[in-house]
């Protein structure tokens, strides 16, 4: 088959994995970090390039931090980084969990006859990634950044501390 | 098993570990570190089905997994926002201490 | 041998790249279907990516260089060659860049300071990065016993990746671009996005809660900042038409009246852009007087205080290269790339035109840092947040007016620039009043 696509399929799985099961969460979220930026790498194999700049600068630029500063502002010291072992039982549910649902759906694929068209792949230029985000899906492209708005917005009004100083006590 | 069908059987992995993390860790942040795995794992197959698919298409592919890689940053930073919240109320974040409805 | 061909196929990456590479090696004249631009006239964008149609040989030599240099590898490696000279110059020139911008550096600052600066090893202080690197080579490595091992190792080296991965993109000649790519510009700033990770690595590694701190600080600096760098170029794509970089040089052809380059920033919209641009570089690269996070007098070094040795040279190294690379962005978006500013001085080949405005941009980073003072965290955010932004989203409704307005002519053209000026230094004026509204006038007292 495809040797790039076998290696970075091979770090993505692998990072993915390894980073659910570890059971230091900073070095969990940095793997994951690592399977993102491996995720980019598919998509500039594929020859969607303004799809993989997008993924690098979001995920691994802006999603990674916000994990990292979640992760740093909920512990109460260094200790807490270190998880508790997952016990036995839910591990192996989840692990059955996950198995069976890879098997129905790799019994899916390979059952459907999936026509791979052997033509080289399209040539997206930004110019047409341009045109269709701005005529065909502007409204689309409206809403995601009133969502995006909104969500971030939401988001510091969350994570704000408590604002009002209560009412002092009468002595 | 052609091209398409290996970049889909890649995408069901990533989701399958992602959907085995989100089940078993009990510490909500991983849970929603899982669930960005799934959600790239969508994405990959946009982008499978984008490369192999009829060629007729524009760009549909990229501009769907385009407005997904948005919308999911979004709910990310929501999502660690509500994780400092209960943080903040219940000193930890384990998912299973997060079910009662303290006052 | 002949396996070797099948076993490149086999690397079969993305089609861009790869044509990239092979557009670059082959001869052929760079054509644009239907360009877009709407400052350049055509003939001049034609010349501005013309072939060698009698182009001086000095033009010419770097890539007459790389082409004799692939001839000697069969057809189907000469892209990998190709790709390799590049990086490998690439190294070699920024590198002994990097050097000589430390001596620069401490040279002008001791100039400025009314000091010779360093004059002892070698001629006018030549051989000073020779003995730097010596005494950072030669200095023990000392890694904290709790520090994180793993990532302790690797923040540098990601710092540095990243950094480097930026140069890629920059046309540092008429053909000297060594990656074409479509969407060059967001390469460029998400191969920076990940410099960002290295310094959070490099802060929690450590073990130590004040470079956890000063981490955190300076990663606040740099999303703060990643901002109005991000939104200056906007206008810039928007009036060229496009994300590559050498496609943005070439938009930024010909000469009005004979002798006003079309660069950006001899437009309103364009000298705002730039000037937010830079502000928010200076920043990016912790340099005075934005440098917080590893101010020396202050916090030790920040998140770098248990880094020793070769390790910290390796994140001045990332630094000065970041420097570097954003001022070569800024010459690209907004200084015209590796154009020549006057007709008549187009003898001097492109990449010594690059040259000196990149000398002249670090010229201005060292200046910076030799007169102001250092900024306080709260300033340095509040500047980011509540006076770039807002600046840089006006400047893009500049643009954006610059553009619509482009068929008017004559007397309509000046009023255009009047405009088009008054929207760019209004809101400059109403913000600075207002951010500055509380705090009493400076009084200088001399000694």
């Amino acid at each position: 088959m495809n040797l790039a696509l076998l290696i970075i399929a091979f770090v993505m799985l692998g990072s993915a994995a390894i980073a659910m099961g570890l059971r230091n969460l900073i070095h969990s979220a940095l793997l994951l970090i690592a399977s993102w930026a491996a995720i980019a790498a598919f998509f500039l194999w594929a020859g969607a390039e303004f799809l993989a700049f997008a993924q690098v600068l979001v995920y691994v630029g802006a999603v990674s931090m916000v994990v990292l500063f979640a992760v740093l502002l909920t512990r109460q010291s260094r200790l807490d980084l270190n998880l508790a072992p997952v016990p036995f039982g839910r591990a192996l549910g989840a692990l059955i969990a996950g198995s069976a649902v890879a098997g129905i759906l790799f019994g899916a694929i390979l059952g459907t006859p999936l026509p791979a068209a052997a033509a080289p792949p399209p040539g997206l230029t930004v110019r047409q990634l341009g045109l269709q985000l701005m005529g065909t899906h502007a409204a689309a492209l409206l809403v995601v950044g009133v969502i995006l708005t909104v969500a971030l917005l939401g988001a510091i009004v969350l994570a704000s501390n408590e604002a009002a100083p209560k009412t002092p006590e009468a002595r | 098993m052609n091209p398409l069908q290996l970049c889909l059987m890649v995408s069901t992995g990533l989701f399958c570990i992602g959907l085995a993390g989100a089940l078993a860790r009990s510490n909500t942040i991983l849970v929603l570190l899982g669930i960005e795995l799934m959600l790239n794992a969508a994405n990959l197959n946009f982008i499978a089905f984008w490369r192999y698919g009829p060629p007729s298409t524009p760009a549909t592919g990229v501009l769907f997994a385009l407005f997904a890689i948005a919308v999911a940053a979004a709910e990310a930073a929501v999502g660690l926002a509500l994780i400092i919240a209960v943080y903040r109320h219940q000193k930890n974040i384990r998912l299973q201490d997060a079910n009662t409805l303290k006052g | 041998m002949s396996a070797l061909p099948s076993l490149l196929r086999l690397l079969e990456v993305g089609p861009g790249l790869r044509t990239g590479f092979l557009r670059l090696l082959s001869l052929e004249p760079v054509q644009r279907p239907g360009s877009t631009t709407m400052t350049a006239a055509t003939a001049d964008f034609a010349r501005a990516t013309d072939v060698d149609k009698g182009a001086a040989f000095l033009e010419r030599l770097p890539v007459v260089l790389r082409d004799w240099i692939a001839s000697f590898f069969p057809e189907s490696l000469r892209w990998v060659v190709g790709a390799l000279l590049a990086i490998a110059v690439i190294l070699a020139v920024f590198g002994s860049l990097f050097a000589l911008l430390t001596l620069a550096e401490r040279k002008v600052l001791g100039r400025v300071q009314n000091r010779p600066g360093p004059n002892r090893t070698g001629p006018f202080g030549l051989f000073q990065p020779i003995a730097d690197a010596i005494k950072m080579l030669t200095k023990e490595d000392v890694v904290p016993r709790e520090a994180d091992q793993v990532l302790h190792f690797l923040a540098p080296v990601a710092l540095l990746g990243f950094s480097i991965l930026t140069f890629a993109v920059i046309p540092y000649g008429r053909r000297l671009v060594p990656l074409e790519l479509d969407a060059a510009v967001l390469y460029f700033f998400a191969a920076g996005a990940g410099t960002e990770l290295a310094v959070f690595m490099a802060g929690w590694a450590s073990h130590n809660k004040y470079s956890l701190l000063a981490a955190m600080r300076a990663l606040a600096q740099l999303i703060s900042y990643e901002l109005p760098l991000l939104l200056s170029f906007v206008p810039v794509v928007m009036l060229a038409g496009t994300l590559s970089t050498s496609r943005i040089v070439a938009a930024q052809a010909g000469w009005t009246w004979g002798f006003l380059p079309h660069w950006h920033v001899f437009t309103p919209w364009g000298f705002a852009g730039f000037v937010i641009f830079m502000v928010a570089a200076v920043a990016e690269s912790n340099r005075s007087p934005f440098d917080l996070p590893e101010a020396e007098s202050e916090l030790i070094a920040g998140h770098l205080t248990e880094y020793s040795g070769f390790k910290y040279a390796l994140f001045f190294m990332a630094e000065y290269f970041g420097m570097i690379a954003l001022s070569g962005m800024a010459i690209t978006l907004f200084l015209g790339g590796w154009q020549a500013p006057l007709p008549f001085l187009e003898f001097v080949p492109s990449y010594v035109w690059f040259a000196l405005k990149l000398l002249a941009l670090l010229l201005g980073f060292i200046w910076l840092r030799a007169t102001l003072p250092r900024l306080r965290m709260d300033q340095l955010t509040r500047l980011a947040w509540k006076f770039l932004v807002p600046l840089a989203l006006v400047n893009l409704g500049t643009a954006a007016f610059w553009q619509l307005t482009a068929h008017w002519d004559g007397p309509l053209s000046a009023a255009r620039w009047v405009v088009a000026a008054v929207l760019v230094v209004g809101p400059f004026l109403v913000l600075g009043r207002g951010l500055t509204a509380g705090i009493a006038t400076r009084t200088y007292r001399y000694a």
